[in-house]
């Protein structure tokens, strides 16, 4: 006999961790693509935590969400990296607070 | 305990680790090698999950194409070029805020999830532990019941595809600019000669002022081509 | 395994937003091929589908109830998805109108433009045709990610680059909030669809109250973000100000009204039973809360502006705070279908006004790449009297003063709100619209009664036909508001099934 499964509430609590500190790098990051990659760290969080409850249901619902959420992240991906490419080329500068040309 | 949580604590623990190392690296190159090994140690629990589909997934496209993406941008404009922006004055209360916010996020979830008692899942018979979350299971799902987000998704593509052509390709000159360019092009042609017919009928100190006046314009028109 | 039929996917009633999408790839394989000089039938077949999809649309009211689900329930074919889509049509007929002179005079006239706007079109459309999370969220992304690419368009224009990043960064940070929200409710629901959440939470089938809750909650940051709602709005007057006009007079409808349509159906047909107590929903006070913050500060900060599309933009997060109040007020299940109708309907008049009013601006803005500013409207009416007195309509209407569609639409606004109880938030909107009179009405003075150049770049044009058509429906709506205030009150969003 095999011991029962994990409890599936450790899933989410280390999810909510990562989410958390991808928040985190959000907030306190000051570079264009290290914001980026903190963003994906959030998602990928909210991905860890739909996977469990995929399983505590014993569905494929959670795991066909998270096949939306990678194909979005990479859409993403493919627009936020030219934006930062485009602005880089024009600014020389990928750092967030020297974007206030737009100000009054 | 069993092997199921002593894997999720070591796991875990390097999740959390790498995690933390992406935020707080002091380069970029890094930091999106810390988030790959945060995203491998997250397709571990996918496949303690149940969910090996998803897992490879993750392995080959988020870990793999996504944050090679990342990595190519990174190097392409150059790392050392990141700064890094954790000492910027400007922050001030900003970081302990986000410190603060982040760490009630957790308990706020945390107690929810704790006090709600969810039970442990049902141990999964062989049956389903050999076919759930396979590539069979994921593509009966998702061409049948999710297909209509399946579809949308395919547009969001195409519209990403645009935007990545539309933004990083270079501005390319319609007809009608590139006439008026060429336009300028001959009248700066015909202002040269000028200055040089100038320059050549009166010798003498006017020759090397002509000859810098001729060679500053002449740069800039290949350059709007 | 059993495949769905066609009958089963009942394609027809999908076809205002899914048509949209798959016509802008022929507008954009036909957009390939196009010489320069004719161009403009990149703005001819546009306009030709949605012209088009909105006559078939006015057929999808009040279908019968076996054909108001498609897809396999993702897709609901009500009321509310056919006035959704009826608003985002003008918005996106709008949207292409007043584009066409624009993108030529800042030389940004790319053929990709116009399939874009119709994607992000049919993404605001599918938010509110949504039945499961899963449709939600892509369609939410299939709304936006254009909107950074169009943000982005005027470059090398320092400014749009740097508005279509921030526009970026904050998106895709807050659809990070929504994602985890949808975890967390599907978590506590097993379902993601939302007549299934609905009915589980009301037969107390859910697993953990703080998760459902934590979900919600999240997911209210994520749309709060889309439709500028304090205090989630710091993006909009940057990104307004920076992006290129025609695409801000676009964004400041088909993001909010994306929003909204989204907003109003998760909350009302998944959650309205989230840890209600007494009569009203759990989240009633929360939005009620958000919703006078709005107003407050939109209206406050929008007093100091100069620049044109700065004081729009912090007047579009004062409109959001109106609607805000509406969904508040939907919050009581007895005035719910009022207000949802009452919502709707002020929408559909904030569309006709706030895209006139962009129109004008698109009109009068410079072609040296600088923003056009209040001054810029001095004496409009002695040059251009026509323009100015279209101006002058949308401004009165944005304010709320009759005979325009503002002044009905806020009517119902108020009037919902005061019969779910909601007095005190009835009576910051209208005390926050006489404060919005301050900057509404400076323009007008400016237009009529300063002396200045008063000089508008376009001439009769595809652009005049815009100010034109959006200043006879905001006249029309304020003056026989019934035509479409019958078809907003059809709309009715409740679960399906049981």
């Amino acid at each position: 006999m095999e011991p029962a499964p994990l409890n599936i509430s450790a899933y989410v609590v280390l999810s909510a961790i990562l989410f958390a500190m991808g928040a985190l790098g959000v907030l306190i990051r000051r570079n264009a693509i290290l914001v980026f990659m903190s963003v994906e760290l959030m998602l990928n969080a909210a991905n860890l935590a739909l996977i469990a409850f995929a399983r505590f249901y014993n569905q494929m619902d959670g795991q066909i969400l998270v096949f939306f959420v990678m194909t979005v992240a990479a859409a993403e991906v493919a627009v936020g990296l030219a934006l930062i490419v485009v602005i880089f080329r024009t600014r020389r500068s990928i750092n967030i607070d020297e974007l206030s040309r737009l100000k009054d | 305990m069993g092997l199921e949580t002593f894997l999720f604590i070591i796991v875990g623990a390097v999740a959390v680790a790498a995690a933390a190392g992406m935020l707080f690296s002091k380069s970029g190159i890094h930091s999106a090698l810390f988030l790959v090994l945060n995203l491998a140690c997250v397709a571990v629990f996918y496949l303690m999950l149940s969910a090996p589909f998803m897992a490879m997934v993750q392995i080959t496209v988020y870990a793999g194409a996504i944050m090679v993406l990342f990595l190519f941008v990174i190097m392409l404009l150059g790392s050392e070029r990141i700064d890094l922006g954790l000492t910027d004055r400007r922050l001030g209360f900003q970081t302990p805020a986000a410190f603060a916010l982040a760490v009630l996020f957790i308990v706020v979830v945390a107690a929810a999830v704790l006090t709600g008692q969810i039970p442990a899942p049902q141990p999964v018979n062989d049956v389903q532990a050999t076919t759930h979350g396979g590539p069979g299971e994921v593509g009966a799902v998702l061409y049948t019941r999710y297909l209509l987000p399946f579809e949308m998704v395919a547009v969001l593509l195409l519209a990403a595809t645009i935007g990545a052509v539309v933004l990083a390709r270079d501005v390319i000159p319609t007809k009608r600019s590139q006439r008026a360019q060429m336009g300028r092009i001959r009248e700066l042609r015909q202002m040269i000669t000028t200055i040089e017919t100038e320059a050549a009928s009166a010798p003498g100190a006017d020759g090397e002022g002509a000859e810098e006046e001729a060679a500053a314009p002449a740069p800039a028109a290949p350059a709007g081509e | 395994m059993e495949l769905p039929t066609l009958q089963d996917l009942n394609l027809a009633v999908t076809l205002p937003s899914m048509g949209l999408a798959l016509w802008a790839c022929v507008v954009l394989a036909v957009g390939l091929f196009l010489p320069e000089r004719r161009r403009h039938w990149n703005l001819v077949l546009s306009l030709g589908g949605i012209v088009a999809l909105f006559l078939y649309n006015l057929t999808l009211f009040d279908l019968p109830a076996d054909r108001q689900s498609a897809f396999l329930g993702m897709y609901r074919a009500d009321n509310f998805t056919a006035f959704v889509n009826l608003i985002a049509l003008v918005t996106a007929f709008f949207g292409v109108l007043m584009a066409y002179e624009y993108l030529k005079r800042t030389h940004i006239d790319r053929g990709e433009y116009y399939p874009l706007l119709l994607i992000s079109t049919s993404g605001a459309m599918l938010m509110g045709a949504s039945g499961d999370l899963a449709v939600l969220f892509v369609a939410l992304e299939l709304l936006s990610i254009p909107l950074y690419i169009m943000s982005g368009l005027r470059r090398p224009n320092a400014a749009s680059e740097e508005s279509a990043l921030k526009y970026f960064l904050l998106g895709a940070f807050s659809s990070a909030f929504l994602v985890y929200g949808v975890a967390l409710v599907y978590g506590a629901a097993g379902s993601t669809d939302l007549s299934e959440i609905f009915h589980r939470v009301n037969a107390g089938l859910i697993l953990d109250q703080g998760l459902l809750l934590a979900g919600a909650g999240l997911m209210l940051v994520g749309l709060g973000f889309k439709v500028a709602a304090v205090p989630f709005h710091m993006w909009t007057p940057d990104v307004y100000q920076g992006a290129p006009t025609a695409v801000t007079g676009y964004m400041s409808v088909g993001a909010k009204l994306g929003g909204f349509a989204g907003l109003l159906r998760v909350f009302i047909v998944a959650l309205p039973a989230v840890s209600g107590a007494g009569d009203a929903t759990g989240w009633q006070d929360t939005i009620a809360l958000i919703a006078a913050l709005t107003m407050i500060l939109g209206n406050v900060v929008a007093i100091a502006q100069r620049d044109v599309k700065r004081m729009l933009g912090y007047s579009s997060i004062a409109h959001a705070g109106y609607i805000l109040m509406g969904a508040a007020a939907a919050g009581s299940p007895d005035v719910r279908d009022f207000a949802v109708s009452a919502s709707l309907f002020y929408l559909l008049a904030y569309a006709f006004t706030n895209l006139g009013a962009f129109a004008v601006t698109v009109a009068i803005e410079k072609d040296d790449a600088t923003n056009p500013q209040l001054d810029d409207f001095n004496g409009l009416s002695k040059t251009r009297p026509v323009l100015a007195l279209a101006m002058a309509l949308f401004m009165l209407s944005l304010t709320g003063i009759p005979p325009t569609a503002g002044v009905v639409g806020k009517f119902f606004l108020f009037q919902a709100a005061v019969n779910a109880g909601m007095v005190w938030l009835a009576l910051i909107g209208v005390i926050t619209s006489v404060v919005s009179a301050f900057y509404y009405l400076r323009i007008v003075v400016n237009m009529y009664l300063r002396e200045g150049p008063g000089e508008a770049q376009a001439q009769r044009s595809f652009l005049g036909v815009a100010v034109g058509l959006a200043a006879v429906g905001t006249f029309v709506l304020g003056v026989a508001p019934v035509l479409f205030l019958d078809l907003a009150q059809r709309a009715v969003l409740v679960a399906l099934g049981g």
